[in-house]
């Protein structure tokens, strides 16, 4: 299955992106994936033209296989004859080949990079643990606690948020613009809410969390995120799915 | 955290992780205090450090703390960028050296873990799993210096502390790494004349009785 996507390049910047000229962009990335969604949003806000091609994770094509040999896993990022795997890595691989054009996604001071890092690898880690955690718990006691362990994740960004704006009044956790850790952040948001329609938990609820309300409206109001984060009942009816066959999971009530 | 001038390393003896900081900082010249941490009674400075993971290596640059091993070196290679640079420039190479770099944190030290704690069947799998990791790191290696190419890297800041582990996995898994990835050892001996490696290094059998007294401690018979 395979979808082109052309966004088109502003005619300003054509001539001065000698870049361009490396190679056709391909994204190798299945829909629902938080990993891929990153990448689409980040090549948007960048202005890039790119080749989305939908793959089918249980028959896996020759391009995956060839371009990701390690982890046979998406997103891949084919730019000309290149290969580049890992999420993290492609964001980073695209902010500094693309460094000239559009707002950075890294912030240039060293200890703001650094802890933009740690948060994008914490959101990561713990969105697979706790969030995914509720849908895969097979008892209830394992479901609260992946459940508390959400509400932690979710209370630790509000404060990470408040710390990142703190006097600034800026939108975003990058700023005036959307960095490294609301893009890592944004991508999760279709499945949180899908997670929440399907435990039937409030995660997102502005009484406990009331920054991280505002910076994700403020965030669904970007075109280019409105465009790429999926529709929340297909995330849902692909949460049961998972449950039912890959985690073989029974939900109670 | 008051802003105290200077840098210290929070840091346990054994820890690969905190030897690619060390390293780092030893390519870079840069004078730190090195701080080694009981980490069955954590200081309230490393608790106020990382209190998200309680873990170390962590590195506190005038008061400001930075966790987490890959993204310490990273900020040491950006914060000390006029000496040794452990990060290509270009943006491809730099993202080949991520990638590679998060494949020894993703792969080498769990299938390593598991060597010592399981036994049988269990540790014959990962005793398989951990050559076939070897392998795949000593293919990218090919012929050259270092996974960086000419120069020492971030790639190679990454893997050469786990060469103090080599012994062990060779004990516990009962079998040659020099068998089974020879340039991957070649290699090893060319990072050791480097004087950052060299006196960050620790010894194996040290380590060894490191993971008897870990397998105690974890009931592994």
């Amino acid at each position: 299955m395979q979808h082109r996507s052309h966004i088109n390049f502003p005619q300003t910047l054509i001539h001065s992106q000698v870049k361009m000229a490396e190679g056709d962009l391909k994204l190798l990335g299945t829909w629902p994936s938080p990993f891929v969604l990153r990448i689409k949003m980040v090549l948007q806000q960048k202005g890039l033209s790119y080749e989305y091609l939908e793959q089918d994770l249980k028959n896996k094509g020759e391009l995956l296989l060839k371009h990701n040999p390690i982890y046979k896993k998406i997103p891949i990022l084919i730019h000309g004859d290149r290969s580049i795997c890992e999420s993290l890595v492609i964001l980073q691989y695209i902010d500094e080949n693309w460094s000239d054009i559009g707002p950075p996604l890294l912030p240039a001071d060293p200890y703001e990079r650094a802890m933009a890092r740690f948060w994008a690898a914490y959101i990561d880690e713990k969105f697979v643990g706790s969030f995914w955690g509720i849908l895969k718990a097979a008892t209830e006691e394992a479901k609260a606690e992946k459940i508390a362990d959400s509400f932690g994740v979710l209370q630790q960004l509000e404060g990470v948020f408040k710390k990142c704006s703190a006097g600034t009044g800026k939108g975003f956790f990058g700023g005036d613009t959307i960095g490294f850790i609301d893009v890592t952040l944004g991508s999760q948001l279709s499945w949180i809410k899908a997670v929440e329609k399907i435990s039937g938990v409030k995660l997102l609820d502005k009484t406990k969390i009331p920054l991280l309300m505002e910076w994700e409206k403020r965030f669904l109001a970007i075109d280019f995120v409105k465009n790429t984060l999926p529709n929340v009942e297909k995330v849902v009816e692909y949460g049961r799915l998972l449950q039912a066959t890959t985690w073989k999971v029974t939900p109670a009530k | 955290m008051a802003s105290e001038k200077g840098v210290t390393l929070l840091d346990f003896w054994v820890s690969p992780f905190g030897q690619r900081a060390r390293i780092a900082l030893a390519e870079k010249g840069v004078h730190y205090e090195y701080k080694e941490q009981n980490l069955a009674e954590k200081s309230d400075l490393l608790l106020k450090s990382n209190p998200v993971y309680k873990k170390i290596p962590v590195l506190i640059h005038d008061g400001k703390p930075v966790c987490e091993s890959l993204i310490i070196v990273q900020y040491i290679d950006e914060v000390w960028s006029d000496k040794s640079p452990l990060l290509p420039s270009d943006p491809y190479q730099k993202a080949q050296a991520r990638f590679w770099a998060d494949f020894v944190d993703k792969k080498v030290f769990d299938c390593g873990t598991r060597l010592w704690k399981l036994k049988g069947e269990e540790q014959e799998a990962a005793k398989k799993e951990m050559i076939e990791i070897l392998q795949l790191l000593e293919a990218q290696l090919g012929d050259k210096k270092y996974f960086g190419g000419d120069t020492f890297g971030y790639v190679d800041v990454a893997f050469i502390p786990f060469n103090n582990w080599f012994y062990s996995y060779e004990t516990l898994g009962n079998f040659s790494i020099e068998a089974v990835a020879p340039t991957l050892v070649e290699w090893v001996e060319r990072c050791k004349e480097r004087e950052s490696v060299a006196k960050t290094i620790y010894d194996p059998k040290k380590v060894y009785e490191f993971v008897g007294y870990l397998q105690k401690k974890f009931g592994v018979a």
